[in-house]
Order: structure tokens, then C-alpha cells, then sequence
């Protein structure tokens, strides 16, 4: 994985001092709150509902063990023990006190990390598929690719106040494990007819309260100019972006109101006018970028066969490995879902597990995915028994990926000053109820994604069934969306009618997965059957 | 009644102003009638709160003061999925008021 070179490590490290300064000036009150507040924003420290929040980056979702073990070092001496991974493949703290956020950003620096452009209107983390550089589906490693995107906006002059805050992402495959095209840029390598990999462009996708389907703005652009495209598709964005309406601000506003073709139009004016300008960076750069990301040295001559004999053993291989690109190995998905429990939290101890287990078994490294799990891409199939019973010994073998009791949730009213419901306590219901009932395992692939507020961090347009939390004169009240997906078929869930109380929006989910249960065909998924039989059984069911 | 709320400015923990300071009980709230602006002006000015504002809230039954709004009493105990991490930990029932 990407190391930092002395630029980057300079660069870090002159911020974490330049906070430190700016943090003395607020205790001591030469900095009021109104000129702190967005500086400790750039370093993504926010204030919510009971305390200072830092929000750190993990690139692309991968981490190495020591940088796993730091994250869990720091949840222990400054927080409360527990951190919690987001659906942009970072982790959160709830419980930082300001005084000691300089000391944090200086220990995360010691293991190549920082909580920069985490918050604010810039470009935010750059976010990839988990499987990325293990999957057998992949062109290539999407990566490097994301890497010099990190680097190109990691400061960027031109793009620190934008309208709006920004999320790239970036994938090598035509399966979508990464809700890639409800980014503001989606980025897909792909290959052309004569062999030549490239960029596929899908700008102006987006979730929040105007959630929209990014339009694919150009299908090739060459490897060499992928900076040079992203950069004009950013100036045209920030030139022409509603900054005069901060819910109009997002650039998928900008590309719908323009309309696909102007805007299309415009960047490659821009285009053409910066390809002269030789902006992009040298490709020895990226060249030095992939010698990171190069294969770890696998086995050859491995087993490619488990001893299945233990039957909640071959049920999480089933569930949680996703096929390798190297014979003999998989990666296998730690659930941070258990029943009951509240998805995205790891202990301290957990966090130091997972470390430990990452180096032990999976080449010194793990991912964080957008649903909120930890990946260890790498693990030799004839080991995986044996990596199985720790994680169920520390109560991370949920075999439950992409179950209905896999919920991507966001901290909702719980812990978020923006949100207007819970959104955990929904989550945990939920999985309980289908725990208790014996559903889950005849649903199938079910994805269910709860967010607490119209601000969607939970995806809730996403999930095939969604969940939003809204206020309703003070009481917390539930909407139902059914047909959502993030994925390569993705699509806007509709909301099924009037909402329901915390416990109603658990019944309704039930009424709908016996719905579903009711219709399917042979190999339906819940979507699948949504999709053939539209809304209107389903409305009976929940309103009739 | 009209009470105010902030936030610690060094540990950001959420406080109530209870007459003469600030207080991480919101049962030691005060009413501050029309003198809000003027508590928060120069509370804040002190550094001794940290983005303060003004709510509504009422006594319970038993004399108590509860914020008007689910958000403010999710801030007045903690996490209601954490209740080892409230302001009563030994009390579970203490969330019963919040929601």
C-alpha cells in the first residue's frame, strides 16, 4: 500500500502544528468560535449532540495493521473505547475533547494518517471498492488511480472552498461494490476495443435530499489525462455551482439543471483548453504510485478447498468470502453487525484483533467498506478455519453479508446534530426481530439502509429497502423506500406511503420481506421481485 | 419555560445554565425568561460555554426539567444505544424520559 513520501509527510505534519497553534488561540480566546469553526472543520473536527467528533480518512478504505492499531490506540486513550466506520470507508470518535485533537492528528501522522478535508466544501476521501487489488473481477487495481486523485486534491488551491463538499470515487470493475455512481464524480477504469485501459466518467450523481443517478459523461477518457478531465470537471463546477443555495450547491444540481449535455459540453472546452496547459502529472508519478500497490507475494500451489465439515464455519465462507484473483485465497468480510449490536462499532479490543489479524493472515492489511465491515483481502483459503474461530471467539464471525441484518445505518439522532430520528435502535430492531423470527436466512440477499435524516449518510436511497427517519412535530417517524441499489443495477428507492413509529417501521419491514416471500420466482432477489411486481402489492400489505 | 444548553468549550460535554454556571445536569436548569441573549452574550464572551442557545422545556411530574424537543434530551443523558456512555450509567430507566 501507498507510503508517504517526504512531501506528504511534511505536509501532514505542518498542519497537525498549524492546528495546534490555531486550537491554543480558541482556549485562550484570540480565536472566536465563528473564525475556529471552519479550520477545526478542515482538520474534521466537528461539534455534535455530546461532544467534539473527529472524523478520520482512510483512503480508499485500506488500512495496514499499524495504522488499525493506532486507530484502536487512540479510541482508548482519548475517546471511549470504541470507534465507528462510516459509509464513506472512514472511522468516527464521539467523545474527543478539543484540547487533545492536536495530539490525536500528531499520532495519527505517526502512522501516515490525518482527519484533513473531512469535512467542509472540498474534495473529500477517496473512496474505492474493498475487494480493490484482490478481486477476480477487476481490470486493475483501481488504487493507484485513486491515489493520485488523493494527491492532486489533497490541498488543492483551486478547489478548498468549492460550493459544496465533493466525493470522488473510483472502481475497476463492472460489478459496483461501491455505490459508485452516487458519487459527484464516479470513476470507472475500464478497457476499449483496442485493449487500451481508460477512465469511464459519471458526474453528478449524488444521495442527500436530491438524490440522482450520475449520467456517464464520457465513456473513455485515457489513463494519462485522468487529472486534466477530473480538474475541468471541478472548474466548470465551481465556476457555475448555486453557491447562492446551499441545498442547490451539490454539482448534481448543477449537471440536471444544466443538463447532461451542456455540462458535458463545457468540461470538454475546458479539457481541450488545460490539455495545453500540461497539467497533468508526469506518469512516472503514477508509475511510482502502482510500485505500492504491486501484488503481495502469494503462494502458488495452494489449496482452493476448505474442510466444510463445520457447518456455521461453511455458512460464513458462503456469506463472507468473495473470490480472489490469486488461486488458493479469498477475502473474507468481518461483520460489524452482530444481532443487536449497532453496525459500524468496534471496541478497542476488536479494533486491536483486526490488526493483529490482518498482519497474521492477510499480508499486513485490511479494508474498511462503505457498508460499514472490515475486508482482509487476502487469505489463503487453507487458513480460514482457523482465522474463522478468533473473529467468532471475539464475536466478529457474523455470517450475514448483504443479509438484512447486514444494516448500513448512520449514528442518527443518537449522536448526529443534523439528524431528526435514531436511526441504531431502528437497526438493532430490525435485526433482532429477523434473528428471532428465522427469516434471514430464507430472504436471501436483502440490502437495508437506514438513514436518520433527509442528508442520507445511511443511504437509504440505496438500500432495496430504505429507511428514513424524519420529525413529525417532535416524534420521530419512519418513511419506507423499496427498490433501491447501490450497485452496478442502481436505482432510487420510492417511498411507500405514511410513515410508521420506530416499532411500526419494524413491522412494515417485515410485512414487506413476506411480500416478497409470497412473490418470488425462482433465483428472485428482494429486488428482483420489487422490480417485476412494482409497488402495489406491497402498499396492499402495509396499508390495506 | 425557556432554558439554555452549550457545550463545554475544552471537552465539548454538553451543559445547562443553572443560575450561576454551567451545569452537565439538565435537572439544575434554570429558567431564564427574556434574559437569554444577555446570559449567552457574555457566557460566551467568558469562554464559558461553547455555542450556547435557548430552548423550550417544562417540569415533569415530579418538578424536573425536560427539554421540549427529543434532540435536546438526547443530548441532556447521552446515546440511548449506549447507556453505559449516558450520564446515568447504573440507570437504565433514566432513558425512559427521552424518548
Amino acid at each position: 500500500m501507498y507510503k508517504y513520501d517526504q512531501y506528504d509527510q511534511a505536509m501532514v505534519d505542518a498542519r497537525v502544528e498549524e492546528f495546534r497553534d490555531q486550537t491554543r488561540r480558541r482556549l485562550d480566546g484570540s480565536l472566536a468560535e465563528e473564525h475556529f469553526r471552519p479550520l477545526r472543520l478542515m482538520n474534521g473536527l466537528y461539534l455534535q449532540l455530546h461532544a467534539y467528533m473527529l472524523r478520520v480518512a482512510v483512503p480508499y478504505g485500506t488500512l495496514n495493521s499499524d495504522q488499525m492499531h493506532a486507530l484502536a490506540d487512540i479510541a482508548e486513550k482519548y475517546d471511549r473505547g470504541y470507534g465507528h466506520f462510516t459509509t464513506r470507508q472512514n472511522i468516527q470518535y464521539n467523545w474527543i475533547k478539543l484540547e487533545d485533537a492536536p495530539d490525536i492528528l500528531a499520532d495519527l501522522a505517526k502512522v501516515e494518517m490525518h482527519a484533513i478535508q473531512t469535512s467542509g466544501n472540498c474534495i473529500r476521501n477517496i473512496s474505492s471498492d474493498h475487494f480493490a487489488g484482490a478481486a477476480a473481477d477487476e481490470l486493475v487495481d483501481p488504487r493507484p488511480y485513486a491515489e493520485i486523485l488523493r494527491q492532486w486534491s489533497s490541498f488543492h488551491p483551486e478547489f478548498s472552498y468549492l460550493p459544496r463538499k465533493f466525493k470522488i470515487c473510483v472502481i475497476a470493475s463492472d460489478t459496483d461494490r461501491a455505490a459508485m455512481r452516487l458519487h459527484d464524480i464516479g470513476i470507472q477504469i475500464v478497457k476499449n476495443d483496442a485493449g487500451e485501459l481508460g477512465a469511464a466518467f459519471y458526474v453528478g450523481g449524488g444521495m442527500g435530499r436530491t438524490p440522482i443517478i450520475a449520467p456517464c459523461i464520457n465513456e473513455f477518457v485515457p489513463l494519462d489525462q485522468l487529472v486534466t478531465y477530473s480538474e475541468a470537471c471541478l472548474r466548470v463546477y465551481n465556476r457555475y455551482g448555486r453557491r447562492d443555495n446551499k441545498y442547490k450547491a451539490r454539482i448534481k444540481i448543477l449537471v440536471h439543471e444544466l443538463g447532461k449535455e451542456e455540462y458535458t459540453r463545457q468540461v470538454e472546452e475546458e479539457f481541450a483548453h488545460m490539455l495545453e496547459q500540461g497539467v497533468e502529472p508526469p506518469l512516472a508519478e503514477l508509475e511510482r504510485i502502482k510500485t505500492y500497490f504491486q501484488d503481495p507475494d502469494f503462494k502458488t500451489g495452494l489449496t482452493d478447498r476448505a474442510d466444510r465439515s463445520d457447518p456455521d464455519f461453511a455458512l460464513w465462507i458462503d456469506r463472507n468470502c468473495h473470490k480472489h484473483k490469486a488461486p488458493g485465497y479469498v477475502s473474507a468480510t468481518i461483520s460489524l453487525k452482530p444481532v443487536g449490536g449497532i453496525p459500524g462499532d468496534a471496541s478497542v479490543e476488536q479494533m486491536h484483533l483486526m490488526a493483529n489479524l490482518a498482519k497474521e493472515y492477510s499480508f499486513d492489511e485490511c479494508r474498511v467498506t462503505h457498508a460499514q465491515n472490515i475486508v482482509l483481502p487476502h487469505v489463503e483459503i487453507g487458513r480460514l478455519h482457523e482465522l474463522w474461530t478468533k473473529l467468532e471467539e471475539a464475536g466478529l464471525g457474523t455470517p450475514n453479508l448483504d443479509r438484512i441484518d447486514d444494516i448500513i445505518a448512520c449514528p442518527g439522532l443518537d449522536y448526529c446534530s443534523l439528524a431528526n430520528a435514531r436511526s441504531i435502535p431502528v437497526a438493532q430492531k430490525i435485526s433482532e426481530r429477523f434473528a428471532a423470527n428465522g427469516k434471514a436466512d430464507e430472504l436471501g440477499q436483502l440490502k437495508l439502509k437506514i438513514s436518520g435524516c433527509i442528508n442520507a449518510c445511511g443511504h437509504h436511497h440505496a438500500g432495496h429497502i430504505g429507511i428514513l427517519g424524519v420529525d413529525r412535530k417532535g416524534v420521530e417517524n419512519y418513511q419506507l423506500l423499496l427498490g433501491g441499489s447501490e450497485a452496478e443495477d442502481t436505482s432510487l428507492g420510492k417511498i411507500t406511503g405514511p410513515g410508521f413509529s420506530e416499532d411500526g417501521i419494524v413491522d412494515a419491514v417485515e410485512k414487506a420481506a413476506d411480500v416478497y416471500l409470497a412473490h418470488r420466482e425462482d433465483g428472485e432477489r428482494f429486488l428482483d421481485t420489487y422490480r417485476r411486481i412494482g409497488m402495489d402489492p406491497f402498499k396492499e400489505a402495509l396499508y390495506g | 419555560m425557556k432554558i439554555l444548553t452549550g457545550n463545554d468549550l475544552k471537552t465539548g460535554a454538553v451543559t445547562w445554565w443553572d443560575g450561576q454556571d454551567w451545569s452537565l445536569h439538565v435537572e439544575d436548569a434554570v429558567d431564564v425568561g427574556d434574559k437569554a441573549e444577555e446570559i449567552m452574550g457574555r457566557e460566551e464572551s467568558a469562554r464559558r460555554v461553547n455555542v450556547p442557545y435557548a430552548i423550550d422545556a417544562e417540569l415533569d411530574g415530579n418538578g424536573k426539567v425536560r427539554p421540549a424537543h427529543i434532540k435536546d434530551r438526547v443530548r441532556a443523558l447521552g446515546p440511548t444505544v449506549r447507556p453505559d456512555l449516558t450520564l446515568k450509567p447504573t440507570e437504565p430507566e433514566a432513558l425512559n424520559w427521552v424518548i
